[in-house]
C-alpha cells in the first residue's frame, strides 16, 4: 500500500532531524533543501540514502539532482 | 613584523582519558590518578594487549549527534577541546585572515577508514557516508577548528607521530612570530583504540601488557616498565601575540617562547641511543627562547614507559639543560595520545608554571639506573615563585624531536 503524504513527510522529518539536526517540524514540502533548509550536497547525500532504507525506494544520482523540495521527493517515493 | 614578536597563551582546552576538560583533567593529575582501564570491547580477545586510556568523557556524549556523526572520533576530540580553549581565551574577536589553526593529528581518522572498509565490503560503495573522506584525512580537524572560528590565516596539520601535538604549537607560534597571524589555535588529538592499532603497536612489541594491573601499567621511569599504553584525546591551546592579547585586556597564562626541532636520521621507530638529538632540540628551544638550562625548572618528559626511550631522554635532560629541573610525565597516568600527546602536554607544562606545582609521574616503584634528574614521583611538588619556565619534550617515530619552552608571565 503507497505512503500517504503526511507519513512520508514524517519519515523525512525524522530522517532530515537525525542528519542534520534541524527540528523535524521545519521539514515543510515547500521548503528547499539547499536554499531554505542549508543543507548542503553531502547531506543531501546522506538523507537520499537513509530516505532509500525508509522507504525502499531507490533515489539514482541523476534523479537526486533534480530533488530540490521536500515535495519533490514526496511526489519521487510516490510515484 | 619580525621574530620579536613574543607569543603568549591565553586559551586551554583538553579532554583525556582522565577528565573531559582541561581542569578536571588537572586536578586528577595532581590526585595521581591513573585514566587507563581494561577495556571491554567484543574484539578484546584478539589482540595481546587488553586495556587503554580510553578518554574519560566520550565525545558521544557532548556533541550533538548530527555533528558527532560527521566527524571521526580524532575530529570530536579536537573540536571539543578547541572550544573549551577558544572560550577560555574569551572568543577573541580577530580579524579573520589574522586567525590561523595548527591541529594535527598522528594517525588521522583510521577507526573511520577500518570501519568505512568494512561497511564497503559488506553493502557497497553507496552506502558510505559522504563525509569519510573529511573524515579520514589527518587535517580534518583543522579543517573543522577553522569553519569553527572562522580562521582565514591559514589552517595546517603538521603531522609526526607523537610529536604532532607539539609540532602543531611550535607551528602557531611560528605562524604568530613571523606575523602571519595574531591569534592560532593549536595542537593535537588522536583516536586510535581500535583492534587493528593495538594490533600494530603489539607486533612492533612496543606496548605493555600488563593486563592484570591495567592502571599500574604505564609507569615511565621505573625498572618494570614494559612498553606504551595508548590513551585517546586531545589537547588544544590558543596562542596569541602579546600585543593583541594585551590590548584586549587577555588573561595570559604564559609565554610560548620558542620550540626547538630536531630529527634523529637514525632508526624508523627506535630512538637513537645517545639522545644527541633530544639534546639538539631541547638546546634550539632554550636559544629560540633566550634561555639558559639554569632558567628550566620543570620538564614535562615525553618518556612514554617503553625500555629504549626514557633513560635516554633523561640523559639528554641532563646534557642540554642540567638535573636541577623537576621531571614529570604525566603519561604514566593518561597514557599515550600519540599525535594528542604534545597538546595535552603542552597544556600541563602550561598549568604547571601558572599553578607552580608539577605533578607526580605514578607508579615508580623502582626508579632505573642512569637516570639523575629529579623525577616528581608519586606526590605533586610545588615550583618556585617569580620568573620560571619550563619546557615540554614531544619525540615521534620517524625520528621527530621537539622540545617546546613556556614560560612564566
Amino acid at each position: 500500500m503507497a505512503l500517504t503524504e503526511q507519513e512520508i513527510l514524517a519519515g523525512l522529518g525524522k530522517i532530515v532531524n537525525e542528519i542534520t539536526g534541524i527540528p523535524a517540524n521545519e521539514v515543510t514540502p515547500e521548503k528547499s533543501f539547499v536554499d531554505d533548509l542549508d543543507i548542503d550536497s553531502l547531506s543531501m547525500v546522506e538523507i537520499a540514502v537513509a530516505a532509500q532504507d525508509e522507504f525502499g525506494v531507490e533515489i539514482p544520482d541523476d534523479q537526486l539532482k533534480h530533488l530540490k523540495t521536500v515535495k519533490d521527493v514526496i511526489n519521487f517515493i510516490q510515484a | 613584523m619580525s621574530n620579536d614578536r613574543v607569543v603568549v597563551v591565553t586559551g586551554i582546552g583538553a579532554t583525556t582519558p582522565v577528565g573531559g576538560d582541561a581542569a578536571s583533567t588537572w586536578s586528577a593529575l595532581l590526585d595521581g590518578r591513573s585514566g587507563v582501564r581494561t577495556l571491554e570491547e567484543d574484539w578484546i580477545d584478539s589482540v595481546p594487549v587488553k586495556f587503554a586510556g580510553l578518554a574519560a568523557v566520550d565525545p558521544g556524549d557532548v556533541l550533538p549527534r548530527p555533528e558527532a556523526r560527521r566527524l571521526d572520533r580524532a575530529e570530536q576530540f579536537a573540536l571539543i577541546a578547541a572550544r573549551e580553549a577558544w572560550q577560555d581565551a574569551g572568543k577573541p574577536e580577530v580579524e579573520p585572515t589574522r586567525l590561523g589553526v595548527a591541529v594535527g593529528s598522528g594517525i588521522g581518522g583510521i577507526t573511520t577508514i577500518l570501519n568505512a572498509y568494512d561497511l564497503f565490503k559488506e553493502k557497497g560503495w553507496n552506502r558510505l557516508s559522504p563525509f569519510t573522506v573529511p573524515m579520514l584525512m589527518p587535517n580534518g580537524s583543522a579543517g573543522w577548528i577553522s569553519i569553527e572560528i572562522g580562521a582565514q590565516a591559514g589552517t595546517h596539520s603538521p603531522v609526526s607521530a607523537c610529536a604532532t601535538g607539539a609540532e602543531g604549537i611550535a607551528y602557531g607560534v611560528q605562524m604568530i612570530k613571523d606575523g602571519r597571524a595574531d591569534v592560532v589555535v593549536a595542537g593535537g588529538t588522536e583516536a586510535a583504540i581500535h583492534p587493528l592499532n593495538i594490533a600494530s603497536f603489539a607486533a612492533m612489541r612496543a606496548m605493555s601488557t600488563r593486563n592484570d594491573e591495567p592502571a599500574r601499567a604505564s609507569r615511565p621511569f621505573d625498572k618494570g616498565r614494559d612498553g606504551f599504553v595508548l590513551g585517546e584525546g586531545a589537547g588544544i591551546v590558543v596562542l596569541e601575540s602579546e600585543e593583541h592579547a594585551r590590548a584586549r585586556g587577555a588573561k595570559i597564562y604564559a609565554v610560548a617562547a620558542g620550540a626547538g626541532y630536531s630529527s634523529d636520521a637514525h632508526h624508523i621507530a627506535q630512538p637513537e641511543p645517545s639522545g644527541a638529538g633530544i639534546q639538539t632540540a631541547m638546546r634550539r628551544a632554550l636559544e629560540a627562547a633566550g634561555l639558559t638550562g639554569a632558567d628550566i625548572v620543570h620538564v614535562n618528559a615525553h618518556a612514554t614507559s617503553t625500555p629504549a626511550g626514557d633513560v635516554v631522554e633523561t640523559i639528554a635532560i641532563k646534557e642540554s639543560v642540567g638535573t636541577h629541573p623537576l621531571v614529570t610525565s604525566t603519561k604514566s597516568m593518561t597514557g599515550h595520545l600519540l599525535g594528542g600527546a604534545g597538546g595535552i602536554e603542552s597544556v600541563f607544562t602550561i598549568l604547571a608554571l601558572t599553578e607552580r606545582v608539577v605533578p607526580p609521574t605514578i607508579n615508580v616503584d623502582d626508579l632505573d639506573d642512569g637516570i639523575e634528574v629529579d623525577i616528581v614521583r608519586a606526590e605533586p611538588r610545588k615550583l618556585a615563585g617569580g620568573q620560571i619556565a619550563a619546557v615540554n619534550n614531544s619525540f615521534g617515530f620517524g625520528g621527530h624531536n621537539v622540545a617546546v619552552v613556556f614560560t612564566s608571565v
